[in-house]
């Protein structure tokens, strides 16, 4: 019985993205006059958690074939 | 200069890391049955994984500084490093090389030596290696503990300590599996924790358009024509027409040919990624698929330091100056990570640092310990014992050697030069190695006395060849012409060590085939079968479509390689 490295992979960064989503929402604009102006923990935390989650997606699929 | 302030976001983003490696090992732990398990990862894991960490342990702290800082000096020339001095040998050793290091069964490159020609060539390559990584994964240890240190205030002694323990740990319990997924979760991390910063300081510059004005303005500067630093080969007709101070034929031959073969084909720090893959085509794939994120990977690290530079140069003072005078190089990516990341992607990207530096460190600590256990302890020490002993020699080999990497960083703070020194040993070492496995696998004739000698004479010749040349401009000693008399001056740094590893390639490549005509072969034909390219059956890709064939990946990869060079001529 192996691990699926996916697992990890997806779980970390679903959950990082997540947080960065939250901190994104919460936190002042002052924070993002580095960034230009854009509020990137927002974005590109939701991008960290579209990858996590299609990665967990793609290792839970992986479970059902295998017999 | 003050130190960045991090927020608590950013800590639980580096703490959650931490918890995710150390899980990897911990749920890895019962795996481990046999020193296969623990060295090769049981021969068992599937081909984008270990082209995942194939590129991933080379991917360590000092690739990325390094590139980064090269990326500022030299500009889009430092892309050499990738598209001409790694996708030629990446898909050299996937389609040509892999089929022996496979199909032999070695269990380590020295390994392989060992079975085509004989025990001493074996000692003698592994010995150089295990003393190699060592010090390698020391002095990342060392450039990542400044770094900190310097852009954060971190304790120098406490970053040390919480990195090595935590390495330690998870392939003191996962072994080599442990670190291969390790290496793909470090992957993601550097991929998607570098590129905000990427894209942020492309908008902030104007794109590639405005970035190519700005180093215009860093090109004018140091005396060159505008477009030094955003064309990689326009510039190469002569060495003094670049920054990197080379022209085309030393950069083919010297990086495309002698250097990165050596490097890509014989180190078996991304070897082992290969061969602990679950069959002979995934084997042939790793690198393959390895060189798909390796080709646009410049885009990660070396555009970072361009984007330093350009701001040095045009927004004043971007990184902060040296004792020498000259900017900073090696601080362009931490400067840019302070300089646009909010707390939140700060943190990300601090950690993606840190994952660079752990998935090189952790690469060299499993090809140490399998060397050190198979090559050295079970060749030389205690052979015979039965494979319980030995998976237990691994894991003290494991503790060893981190210990010896911790004690090797502290070495590097309390001699400057010892890194400088130890690099400039370890280039005369690796520079003639492809020559004797390339004369090895190709032509049956080779014997094991004129491997083992070629390669003392490329070293001598390569470190004869350092010791009586110079770059321009500097001053015998570390940096060439330790001999005392300086035969001929090359326009660069650069240009000497390009110099240097043709010189060591040729010289043990003649030696090897003049030593091999004299010397009598003592491996016969059926010894040498699955060893030897004219005596091994050839791999049949007939089977597969051919869209999965290990060739048609080669193909597109080449090819795309190409479109980039030209790109970005």
């Amino acid at each position: 019985m192996r691990l699926d490295v996916r697992f990890p992979i997806g779980g970390m960064f679903t959950i990082i993205g997540a947080m960065l989503v939250i901190y994104g929402l919460v936190s002042p604009a002052a924070v993002y006059e580095r960034s230009l102006g854009i509020n990137v923990n927002l974005w590109w935390g939701l991008v960290l958690l579209v990858f996590g989650v299609v990665m967990l997606v793609f290792a839970y699929r992986a479970t059902k074939t295998q017999p | 200069m003050s130190h960045i302030q991090l927020g608590g976001i950013d800590y639980a983003i580096l703490i959650i890391y931490f918890v995710f490696v150390l899980g990897i090992g911990w749920a890895l732990r019962r795996v481990i049955r046999s020193s296969e398990d623990f060295f090769l990862s049981g021969r068992s894991i599937p081909a984008w994984i270990a082209g995942l960490a194939f590129i991933s342990a080379n991917l360590g702290a000092q690739e990325v500084i390094g590139m980064g800082a090269s990326g500022a000096k030299y500009g889009i020339m430092t892309s050499h490093f990738y598209w001409v001095g790694a996708m030629p040998a990446m898909v050299f050793v996937g389609l040509f090389m892999m089929p022996f290091y496979y199909g032999s069964r070695a269990r380590s490159v020295p390994e392989y030596l060992k079975l085509r020609f004989d025990e001493k060539t074996r000692g003698l390559n592994a010995i150089t290696f295990a003393i190699m990584t060592v010090f390698s994964s020391g002095i990342s240890m060392y450039a990542l503990a400044k770094l900190l240190e310097l852009v954060l205030g971190w304790s120098f002694h406490a970053s040390i300590i919480v990195t090595g323990v935590i390495v330690l740990a998870y392939i003191f319990l996962g072994g080599l599996t442990s670190a291969i997924y390790n290496e793909v979760l470090q992957f993601f991390l550097i991929v998607l924790g570098f590129l905000p910063l990427v894209l942020l300081g492309l908008k902030d510059v104007g794109g590639w358009s405005g970035l190519t004005s700005k180093l215009a303005v860093v090109a004018t500067n140091a005396g060159f024509e505008p477009g030094a630093w955003s064309h990689s080969w326009k510039y190469t007709d002569a060495a003094t027409h670049n920054p990197m101070g080379i022209e085309w034929f030393g950069l083919i031959m010297g990086l495309g040919f002698a250097m990165s073969f050596g490097y890509w084909c014989t180190d078996f720090l991304v070897v082992q990624r290969a061969m602990a893959a679950g069959s002979m085509t995934a084997a042939r794939r790793t690198p393959l698929i390895a060189a798909v994120p390796k080709m646009l990977m410049p885009a990660l690290v070396i555009l970072p330091g361009m984007l330093a530079i350009g701001m040095h140069a045009t927004r004043g003072g971007f990184l902060p100056i040296g004792t020498d005078g000259q900017p900073n190089y090696n601080l362009a990516i931490p400067m840019l990570l302070a300089h646009y990341l909010p707390t939140g992607l700060l943190g990300l990207g601090l950690t993606a640092l840190m994952a660079s530096f752990m998935s090189g460190m952790a690469g060299n600590v499993t090809a140490f310990n399998t060397v050190w256990t198979y090559d050295i302890y079970q060749t030389f020490i205690r052979p015979g014992q039965s494979d319980s002993h030995y998976l237990r020699m691994g894991h003290a080999a494991t503790v060893f050697g981190i210990l010896a990497s911790v004690v090797a960083a502290y070495a590097a703070t309390r001699f400057n030069n010892i890194n400088d020194i130890l690099q400039l040993v370890f280039s005369f070492v690796n520079g003639p190695l492809f020559a004797t496995f390339l004369l090895g696998m190709f032509w049956k004739r080779t014997t094991g006395h004129a491997a083992f000698f070629g390669l003392l004479t490329g070293t001598f010749a390569a470190a004869m060849h350092y010791g009586l040349t110079l770059p321009h401009g500097a001053v015998p000693g570390i940096k060439g012409g330790f001999l005392g008399t300086v035969l001929h001056t090359y326009p660069s740094e650069m240009a000497l060590n390009f110099w240097t590893a043709i010189v060591a390639w040729t010289s043990c490549f003649v030696t090897t085939l003049a030593i091999s005509l004299f010397t009598r072969r003592t491996k016969t034909d059926d010894e040498l079968r699955g060893l030897v390219y004219s005596l091994t059956p050839r791999q049949s890709d007939g089977a597969m479509p051919w869209y999965k064939r290990p060739v048609t990946l080669a193909v597109g990869i080449l090819a795309a390689s190409a479109v980039l060079n030209v790109i970005f001529w």
